[in-house]
Parts: structure tokens; sequence; C-alpha cells
């Protein structure tokens, strides 16, 4: 069946493309094969297939030959179709080939996909191919949050969503109303910046602590983006690496503990093959883990508080 | 299988990728599409197969594939790719902006930029808007090295820190690429050391010396299929088995699991592949008791007394 279906829409896209005129619904039956007799059926069939049309993004314009006709007819016209002339130069072609292996999800994976092959179809990007010398870094961006392709859909057709979030550190989730500015990729990490209708407030989300669908829950073009909105900035704000600003004195096994001599400010040795070592950090229990972690290659001369965090994790171990 | 409309996408794709090119070979362009000859030829018969009746006058698509050569006339109607779609707009744009923002020469990503921008018109417009961003990661003065090197295509020399071994390791390594992945950055290369292609976290490289050796990289080295994971395990691999608590589930989802299973409560039980346990013995320790190592158990002995070593020392 699939088959025949392809069939019956590429005789529509020929037929519509060849046409100067608008054609109607009964014209269409009429040339194209595989539609059914009965009446409800072919409408049923060709409001589908006009669907599936636009769907791909081809132009199936709507419109009346003269202003004596009954009822509207379909045309496409070659100049909206057709992918405008494209040239690459051969460093050009390479740098499509990187761009179309960025995404590595499915959905984007295959829009970025069948853009290449339009390209190529075009002849454009006919130099791509493996004894082109190529830029040398290749990104790869997964979206493997759920809510990605509604959020990517709601900034695109500027429409607001809900959605509910768990913050950091909470058990129970929150229903959020947004108005959606941006979606921004930051350290691998995707967020989503835009006005807070719940909280009235500008409000940066992480995509990984949406829990549940996301919805849209107005039209669109609804959404108004600020002129001065920098989502950008406003992720970069939002995420920001505690700084370190606490000082902690340990002692280091001589030839071990490279992962905390990295980030030393003072190494002296100690006697007995260990090393006194002065190092800065942000929060006691993300370092008392990561110093536990070294097991008896590092021991904390102090602060207490660090000192009880890391033996209270080694307890623990033993526990 | 595909829909019927993917089917579609592809063959107003095939047309024109045959027209552009007067006559193309079959194997050549099952290829480039990405399909099998015999799915090639299925949809090469579709194509001949369209017959319109009336009201135009009509003159069949004429196609051959005689030879192993495909030529196709009479075809004016679709004989160019339709345009991009806005989807297919955005997913090359946005891609290319973060290119644009990576370090180096980016002067073929600006002018592919302005040409796809064209080409795409309306539909390039609402990615032109930036709703979608991605901030690269610079790398710092290792990543601008390693481009060096890779331009100029010389062998470099390494200091590498291990975190799962607490090592400092020193190697030589003839670079293949940069990746970006998980937002991080990664020098892919073969290493002779260990005479095998090896990924370098750029973040954990404390040095490293271009040297004045050109780069060797043998014919068996094969760049790694990143889009299936960065580190694969192999069935030579040591089975671990870990039980988690609440706090520490997040491993399941860091790490690469052989399997995960829910215990209730938040608490899981998940089974890991790998070469060396000495990774998973620094993060049983940093997880203290909310984690627990159920085999092997010469890995949980192990931990337990490398905890009672790191308790004398406070006494």
């Amino acid at each position: 069946m699939s088959k025949r279906r392809t069939e019956r829409l590429l005789s529509i896209v020929v037929l519509l493309l060849s046409s100067r005129r608008y054609l109607t619904a009964e014209e269409i039956r009429a040339a194209v094969h595989g539609y059914p007799e009965q009446y409800d059926a072919f409408k049923r069939m060709f409001e589908r297939d006009k669907d599936e049309l636009r769907e791909l993004g081809i132009p199936l314009e709507t419109g009346m030959n003269n202003v004596l006709d009954e009822e509207p007819g379909y045309r496409i016209r070659q100049q909206d179709y057709e992918l405008p002339e494209i040239r690459l130069e051969a460093d050009e072609a390479a740098v499509l080939g990187i761009a179309a292996r960025v995404w590595q999800s499915a959905e984007l994976a295959g829009a970025a996909a069948g853009a290449l092959l339009k390209l190529r179809a075009a002849g454009a990007a006919d130099l791509e191919d493996d004894q082109q010398p190529r830029p040398g870094i290749e990104p790869r961006l997964t979206t493997a949050e759920p809510a990605f392709g509604p959020l990517w859909e709601a900034v695109r057709d500027r429409r607001p969503v809900t959605f509910s979030h768990k913050a950091q550190g909470r058990s129970d989730s929150i229903t959020r109303e947004l108005e959606p500015w941006g979606v921004v990729n930051r350290r691998g990490r995707w967020y989503v910046a835009g006005h807070d209708r719940t909280r009235n407030a500008t409000r940066v989300f992480r995509l990984s602590r949406i829990d549940g669908p996301v919805k849209m829950c107005g039209p669109a073009g609804s959404v108004r983006v600020p002129s001065d909105a920098d989502v950008r900035e406003l992720v970069k704000n939002w995420d920001v690496t505690p700084p370190r600003d606490h000082e902690a004195v340990l002692r280091v096994r001589a030839g071990a503990g490279h992962g905390v001599r990295r980030y030393a400010k003072t190494v002296a040795a100690d006697g007995d093959g260990w090393d006194k070592i002065t190092v800065q950090y942000s929060d006691v229990p993300w370092y008392a883990d990561y110093l536990a972690s070294f097991g008896p290659d590092v021991m904390v001369v102090g602060p207490p508080d660090l000192r009880e965090a890391v033996i209270s994790r080694l307890k623990g171990v033993l526990a | 299988m595909v829909t019927s409309a993917e089917r579609l996408r592809r063959l107003l794709a095939l047309v024109p990728y045959v027209v552009s090119r007067k006559a193309v070979g079959l194997a050549e362009t099952a290829i480039a599409f990405g399909m099998t000859e015999r799915e090639l030829v299925d949809d090469l018969n579709l194509v001949w197969c369209v017959e319109l009746k009336a009201p135009e006058p009509y003159c069949p698509i004429d196609l051959s594939y005689e030879g192993g050569e495909i030529v196709v006339s009479q075809a004016e109607s679709i004989a160019r790719p339709l345009r991009l779609a806005a989807d297919e707009a955005s997913a090359l744009l946005v891609a290319l902006r973060m290119l644009a923002e990576l370090p180096g020469d980016g002067s073929a990503v600006a002018r592919l930029i302005a040409k796809i921008e064209e080409a795409a018109g309306a539909a390039g417009a609402a990615s032109a808007q930036g709703t979608i961003q991605i901030v690269p990661p610079n790398g710092g003065v290792v990543a601008a090295q390693v481009r060096e090197a890779l331009a100029e295509g010389r062998r470099v020399h390494l200091r590498h820190y291990v975190h799962g071994r607490d090592e400092v390791t020193e190697r030589d390594v003839d670079p293949m690429r940069l990746l970006v992945v998980e937002g991080r950055t990664y020098l892919e290369g073969w290493c002779r050391r260990a005479e095998g292609v090896r990924l370098f976290r750029l973040d954990r490289v404390l040095e490293l010396t271009i040297l004045d050796v050109p780069r060797q990289v043998p014919a068996e080295a094969t760049e790694r299929d990143v889009d299936q994971g960065l580190f694969l395990p192999s069935e030579s691999d040591e089975r671990v088995e870990l039980e988690l608590s609440a706090p520490a589930s997040w491993v399941a989802e860091y790490y690469p699991c052989e399997s995960v299973t829910e215990l209730g409560e938040g608490r899981r039980r998940v089974v890991l592949r790998t070469p060396d346990t000495r990774w998973v013995r620094r993060l049983a320790l940093r997880l203290g008791e909310d984690a627990r190592v159920l085999s092997p158990a010469s890995l949980a002995e192990e931990i337990r007394a490398a905890a009672a070593a790191a308790l004398t020392l406070y006494d």
C-alpha cells in the first residue's frame, strides 16, 4: 500500500508542478491513478495526501483561476518549490559534511541528512568526499531529553508551553507555564530560557530536570521575545561555577593524588613519603566525595568540616 | 520500513541527483542515499511508473538503469531538488553556527552559512533569530595546539592524567581528529604506547608538545563511531555489579551500564563492564554508604581495605 501511496503522491507533485493553472480536487482525481471512485473516501484520502505533501515542505498553493470558479484548486509554483542555485567550494563542502554529522539524535540527524541529500542532489556538495582536507574538529550534539523536541518547536513557532519541573535538590515537581525565548546548549547540557508566567519573572530551566510531557498552551506567534533578551547570557549567569573560595590543607602521598596536585596552590615535602598541599575548593560535600575517592593516598588536615565529611564517607564504605 | 512520505522525500532528491550528473552509477548512488542497490532499483521503478491521465498533456519520465548506469530524462518538473524545509535548514544552521564559534580558521564556515541562509530563504529565518544556540567549549591552549599539529601533520607528546587510575602517563600520539562530545573536547589519535586508537580528554592533558616528527597513522587505525557511545565495553571486560541507593542513582545514567534494575525507593542495581576496575574502586570510595560492590568479591574487599587504610590516617 505504501508503494502505491508514494506513487500517487509523486504523481500529484509532478502534475501540479507541470500545470500552470490551479487544478481542482476533481481534476487531480481524474489525472492521478489510485483514488477510489466513492466520493467521501476520495475526499478523506485527498485531505491526508495534502497534509503529507505540506509536511514534507512542498508549497501546495490554493487558489482560483478566475472569479467564476466554484471551488478552489491547487498548484505548486516551480519557483517556490525549487532549491535555489547553490555552488560550494571544496572547503565549504567539507564543512557541510561535518555539520551534517553533528546531531546524534534521530530527528535532527534525519533533518540534517535530508538537507545534505538535497544539496548533493543539486550537485552543490559533489566535492564532499574522504579525500578532502577536513576541518579537523568534529562536534556531536545529543538531545536525549524528551523535552527537546517540543521546546525546539515551541521556540520556532513562538508558542507558550507548560511542563512539570523538578528543581535540583527537591523531590517534588512544580508545574510551570513558560514563554520560551530560546534553547541553549552549554557545556553539553540543554537549557530553556524565557518568561515564567507562574512566577512572572525571567527563568532558566535545565531540560533534563523537566519530567513529563511539554505541552503547548497558546497559539503560534503569541510569544513576544523582548528585543534585549540574550538567552545565552541568561544561561551563562544561571549556570555559574561556584567560586573556589575555601582553602584546604591536605597530606598527599608522594607520587599519588595527581588529581589534587593539578590544582594545588602550594606543595611542600612533609616527610615519610608525604607532601603537604594547600588547595582551593568550592563546597564541602562535593570536595569531600572527591577526596574520599583517593582512599589512603590523601588525608585532610583541615578545615574540620571537610575532614569530618571525608571520614564519614570512608566509614560509610565499611558500614 | 520507510514511510511513504520519507520515500517521496528520497525520490524527490534522487531524480535531481541523477539529472545534475547526466548519468551516474547504481552502486555509487545507492551509497550516496544510504540504501541497497535493490532498494534503489525499486525506487527507480516507482518513478518510471508515474503515469498521468488528463487534463494536461503528459510526457512520462524516461528512465533507464541498464549496465549499472542511471539516466533520467523528461523529468523537467522535478529536475531540481525541493527547497530546504524549516527543520532541515535549522539543523544545518545551528550546527554551522556552533562550528563558526570553534577556534581556528572559520572562513569556509562563514561562507557556507551565508550560502545556506540564502538557499533556505524563509525556512532559514526562524533559526537566524538565534532561538537555538550552542555554546561550544573552547578547549583552551591544548585544543589550539592539537589543531596546529593536525594542520601540520605532526606527532604530539602528551602528559595525560588518567582520572580512573589517578595516574599521570606520558605518551606519543599521532593525532587523527578533535571531537566535541557532550560538551567535552577529546583528541582521537593513534597512541604509540598502546598501539591503538585512543581518546584523550583535553581537560586532562597536563602538557602537550608538538614533536618535530611527521605523524604516522597506520592504515588499520579506524575512527571510532562515536555515535555508538564513546566507550564501548568488550566481552573480555570484567563484570562489576553495584547496588546504589537513591543519592547515588545518577551513576546509572552517567556510566554506560549493561543492565539497570530498579529496586524501589530510588535504589538501583547496575551491571558495568570495564577493562580496569580501579576507577570503580575510586567511585565506590567517593559514594561511601550510598553504594555497594556486590561482585566481584575481590574488588569489594579491596575497596573495604582501602577505606580502612585511609581511616587509620585519622586515628
